[in-house]
């Protein structure tokens, strides 16, 4: 690890400030962040610490009878604050990694780095939630642009995840054996207006909708709905871990098995 | 009852205080004063030719003490290979040489050019990142038949090719092999792959070399197994080090596996380099550096065939097998599929007639070299494997086909025809007790709970024999090796009654400490509090080939108990002059020395302190003192074996495979601790689940390592694992050492691969899917649902 400089703000406009320095980066739980650094793959000259600002912690709901996620708050408090609230979310985020990685990491810093394989970026899209940053609104269906890319702007701070609560919903994750990140993972959300089905670890482009699989189960919430539906193995991540073809067959298995456990 | 001290009692692990608290002393917790660190610059590349290494932008940079490269070795010797191989044509291997610092070539990622010495390790390793490398890349050598092909990119210029040794055993057997091949009623084929494993012991490697100006003496302190072998292979062959003037100190060591058998060249490098700084220099290997620098293990590609009569009995078995080397010879590399391998290949069966060979390979690859069970798990996976595939094929239990075929009880001593004799063994009774705890007689119940829940279940058997305490140095130099493999021990008695037990064996994890002393407690009928354990250090330790092979108990034991015996015998001389007895009315009991058939007696610390005080002494007869040392070569090897039998439960849309119980029934003869021996056997089993469903070293085509971190490497982690059922009951004493003991070290990671794989097959032809007759290692949820599905 190289040297860097390290701040900790107490609010959202002094992260805001502290970030528009020469080479100045976000830290929320580091546990991305801080291994690419030891092993010199980042080198930002500046961390700013988002772990001091109390308005980006902790879970409410709003009026709109949203959930509301401060985007520093690590996964294990998101598990246990959303499990009566929002079960599938709450699996997701208990799911993530091992209890350190649950107690230091943020849903804002799993969203900001979006990798191909993780599980919020899952949960975010398939339950149509807003990301709401320092400077602005964003749909979940505009904020995920491929794997490890997203909407936001260099320096833009991922402050709060809304999530509309669905009727029914399951998270199904199949572990890639090494690192326990999904292998893919499928979410499913049924509200009264139709179903989402987001997809993450499988595709080369990052998470996206299977948006077969939502019309069919929009019109009969059912695993059979999906029977005959298949999904290309185009496009789909192929690795030591699993070919293209494996994965697509995984996306509709555990499409199934999340319709069953909703 | 349970015993509560001495051989049989599951005394608790003294040394495991420390290491769970934290208080334990590894090799990086030595810092020495006025200490330098390493940062080894290692090759990006597989393969490449160095056509200039720029150091002057690094040795500017601050607290740059000095930048080494080849050009600072010359002069210097390679790091030796210990085991040479003669072909099937009476030629040695070829043995090119491995570099301390890469010389004009790269030959794996990993491969070390350049090292810097600083006073911090950050500033080394920025001053590493300033070196200019130039280098032209070559094509990676990779594949192993493809690198033995005509015009296939050279690994060593210097070689003829890609080739190490084309090696034959039993090589007069090759044409009636063949015969009885082309003859026989039934022959069962199968193509597989021993999947290349890194070993990852908790603590990754780490050196200190320590020159003195004043005495000119070298101090190395390594992450060993094996101390004196280090001391032997790098004074004498590499840096021109008397033993005298060079010490080597082992402490703590965090686990092996085989792969701190080797003498690597990062200890080489810290050695030669603390003499050029004059001041100590130490290195340590991140995690990263570890999967690319410590010898790989396995990694071979093989053909096995079986042949049987119409009774299904075994008439043959011919095995071709290419192994990997990797790009250097390491230390024990060419034995590995050789020598353990071959050599094992009756197995427990009655096949007259055998042949295997085996073609080693240069490969732009890290070099492989042993890793827990190193050839023997190679050879009872194929075997094991080939078998379970006979059964399948004639349609018979397999459990009934290697009973058929078993060295029946009343067989042993039994020559097999690749020249090893087993001593003892019953392999009906641990089939037959393995089967008993593993509940097979309602299996088929728990297979149609499975099928309800939409899931396939599979039982898969294996039976395992190891040869190892390893083992006679007359015969291993008649193999190859360079090296005796006797073992040594001191027993100081001090003057008090307590023991120091020096021993050239070295622990890295496995219980020496608690068990060497119930086997001295035991023969003094002392306490075994009273014994402690010296090892690691060459300075106060004889001479002794350290630990690997399951070979600590069975040899370094049997040195224990020599030099014991000698001790009770001059303790016997001191006690009869001391109760104005005959010598040889005296008895030792309980730690008194009596007169038989008198009350008159002495304890035990009388006699310890007459020797050492010797005011009231036989000094006429006898020196003072009470220590005695032993060598002890054996005459055989030992021959553990066991049946191993594995429970999965396959999903079949997804391929995962769940391993619902292990039970493992081992035959190690006579058992010092059973707890330790217990635990072996967990952390074996759980090695060997590893390598079926888990672990892949994997390169691409380019030389590239794919699985370089646990993010893509996949160590078996406890939800991995059942509970396993142990048992060590079935015992045939070993017939040639003092304990009758065998070793009980690696049988857990041979037996277990091929009970895994057995076990998953079994659970897919039970589900209809009987077009899978093999799937390679690891066998992970896409390879699983890629057999089932046909792709
Ligand atoms: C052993 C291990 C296992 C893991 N397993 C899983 C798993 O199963 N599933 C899974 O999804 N993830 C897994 N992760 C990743 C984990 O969830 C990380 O916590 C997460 O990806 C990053 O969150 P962080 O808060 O640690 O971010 P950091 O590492 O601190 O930062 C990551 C990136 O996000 C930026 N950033 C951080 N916070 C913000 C913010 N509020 N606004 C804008 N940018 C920000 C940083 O600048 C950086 O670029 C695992 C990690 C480890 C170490």
């Amino acid at each position: 690890m190289h040297n860097f400089e390290f701040v900790k703000p107490g609010t959202v406009a002094e992260a805001a400030a502290a970030l528009t320095g020469e080479e100045a980066q976000a830290l929320g739980g580091g546990q991305t962040l801080l291994p690419t650094m030891k092993q010199r793959l980042a080198a930002p000259e500046t961390l700013v610490s988002l772990n001091g600002i109390a308005e980006m912690k902790g879970v409410c709901s709003n009026d709109a009878g949203e959930i509301c996620v401060g985007g520093g708050t690590p996964h294990a408090v998101v598990s246990r604050e959303t499990a009566s609230s929002y079960p599938a979310l709450s699996k997701l985020a208990g799911m993530i990694g091992d209890p350190a990685v649950r107690n230091r990491g943020t849903i804002g810093g799993s969203l900001a780095n979006n990798d191909p394989a993780a599980c919020y970026p899952a949960g975010v899209l398939g339950s149509g939630a807003t990301i709401v940053t320092n400077t602005r609104e964003i749909a979940a269906d505009d904020y995920f642009q491929g794997m490890f890319t997203t909407a936001l702007e260099e320096g833009e701070i991922l402050t709060e995840v809304r999530f509309p609560v669905p009727e029914k919903a399951d998270w199904q994750k199949f572990l890639q054996p090494a690192s326990r990140f999904s292998l893919v993972g499928v979410f499913v959300a049924k509200f009264a207006d139709g179903v989402r089905v987001a997809v993450t670890g499988a595709s080369e482009d990052g998470v996206f909708r299977w948006s077969e699989a939502e019309a069919a189960l929009s019109a009969d919430f059912s695993a059979g709905a999906i029977a005959g539906l298949s999904v290309p193995a185009d496009g789909m991540i192929s690795d030591l871990h699993g070919t293209g073809a494996y994965r697509a067959s995984l996306v509709k298995t555990l499409t199934s098995r999340a319709v069953s456990g909703a | 009852m349970p015993k509560d001290g001495g051989i049989g009692a599951s005394s608790k692990r003294r040394e495991d205080v420390r290491f769970l608290t934290g208080r334990g002393r590894y090799t990086d917790d030595i810092n020495l004063n006025n200490q330098t660190y390493a940062w080894f610059l290692r090759s990006e590349v597989a393969h490449g030719t160095i056509n200039a290494i720029d150091t002057s932008a690094a040795e500017a940079m601050d607290g740059v003490v000095k930048v080494f490269t080849a050009r600072d070795f010359e002069g210097v010797g390679g790091v030796p290979c210990g085991w040479q191989v003669t072909d099937r044509f009476g030629n040695p291997m070829k043995e090119p040489k491995h570099p301390v610092l890469a010389e004009g070539k790269v030959r794996h990622v990993g491969d070390p050019i350049a090292v810097v010495v600083a006073e911090s390790e950050a500033q080394a390793r920025d001053a590493a990142e300033a070196i200019a490398v130039d280098i032209t890349e070559l094509p990676a050598v990779m594949d192993m038949k493809a690198a033995l092909a005509d015009g296939a990119t050279k690994v060593h210029d210097d070689l003829d090719d890609n080739l190490c040794y084309d090696w034959g055993f039993v090589e007069e057997n090759r044409e009636a092999v063949d015969a009885a091949i082309a003859e026989a009623a039934h022959v069962t084929t199968l193509e597989l792959t021993n999947n290349r494993l890194v070993a990852n012991p908790m603590e990754p490697r780490v050196a200190v070399g320590d020159f003195n100006p004043g005495t000119e003496d070298y101090t190395l302190y390594t992450t060993s197994q094996n101390p004196h072998v280090i001391r032997l292979l790098m004074g004498a062959f590499v840096l021109g080090i008397p033993e005298h003037k060079l010490r080597v100190i082992a402490p703590d060591v965090g686990g092996g596996f085989g792969s701190k058998i080797y003498h690597y060249a990062e200890e080489a490098f810290v050695t030669f380099a603390s003499a050029q700084v004059r001041r100590p220099v130490k290195w340590t290997s991140t995690r990263s550096e570890a999967f690319i620098s410590d010898a790989h293990g396995r990694d071979h590609v093989t053909k096995i065939e079986l042949a049987m009569d119409a009774d299904h009995n075994f008439t043959a078995l011919r095995c071709d097998t290419y192994a990997n080397m990797g790009a250097y010879l390491s230390t024990f590399a060419p034995s590995i599929p050789t020598w353990l391998h071959g050599t094992l290949l009756a197995g427990n069966y009655r096949t007259p007639l055998i042949y295997t060979n085996v073609k080693a390979v240069f490969t732009t690859t890290t070099p492989v070299d042993a890793y827990r069970g190193a050839g023997r798990p190679e050879a009872t996976f194929q075997l094991e494997r080939v078998i379970d595939k006979a059964a399948r094929e004639l349609g018979v239990d397999p459990a009934e086909l290697r009973r058929k075929n078993f060295i029946k009880p009343e067989e042993f001593p039994y020559q097999t025809p690749v020249a090893v004799v087993y001593d003892t063994g019953n392999y009906h009774a641990t089939l037959d007790k393995g089967l008993e705890m593993a509940g097979v007689d309602t299996f088929e119940a728990r297979c149609a709970e499975s099928a309800a829940n939409g899931k396939l279940r599979g039982l898969g058997i294996a039976h395992f024999i190891e040869a190892c305490g390893i083992a006679p140095s007359n015969l291993v130099g008649q193999l190859g090796a360079r090296a005796g493999l006797y073992e040594s021990a001191t027993v100081r008695v001090n003057a008090t009654g307590s023991i120091s037990v020096m021993t050239g064996s070295h622990s890295h994890g496995q219980g020496h400490e608690t068990a060497f002393p119930q086997v001295v407690a035991e023969m003094l009928g002392i306490d075994e509090g009273m014994v402690e354990v010296v090892h690691g250090d060459t300075a106060n330790t004889p001479m002794g080939m350290g630990t690997y092979g399951s070979r600590s108990i069975a040899v370094g034991g049997s040195a224990m108990v020599r030099a014991t015996e000698k001790i009770i015998n001059k303790a016997k001389k001191i006690a009869a002059h001391l109760l104005e007895a005959s010598e040889a009315d005296i008895e030792l009991a309980d730690g008194q020395f009596s007169v038989a058939g008198t009350d008159k007696s002495v304890a035990w610390g009388d006699v310890t302190l007459a020797a050492y005080v010797p005011h009231n002494y036989p000094l006429e007869d006898i020196e003072p003192g009470l220590e005695e040392t032993a060598f002890y070569d054996p005459s055989n090897f030992t021959y553990p074996s066991g049946a191993y039998i594995c429970e999965v439960e396959v999903d079949p849309d997804t391929g995962k495979v769940e391993v619902l119980g292990f039970t493992a029934a081992d035959d190690f003869g006579n058992v010092i601790n059973p707890m330790i021996v217990e635990g072996q056997v967990h952390g074996g089993v759980a090695q060997g689940i590893g390598q079926a469903l888990l672990e892949n070293c994997a390169y691409d085509e380019n030389g590239q390592l794919l699985s370089g971190s646990y993010m893509d490497y996949t160590m078996p982690r406890a939800d991995d694992l059942p509970m396993f059922e142990v048992d060590h009951s079935c015992i045939t004493p070993c017939t040639h050492n003092p304990l009758g003991v065998k070793g009980c070290g690696e049988a857990g990671a041979i037996g277990s691969p091929p009970a895994v794989v057995n076990a998953v097959i079994d659970a897919l032809h039970r589900g209809g899917h009987t077009h899978v007759t093999h799937i390679d290692m690891p066998l992970t949820p896409s390879r699983v649902w890629a057999a089932i599905n046909g792709q």
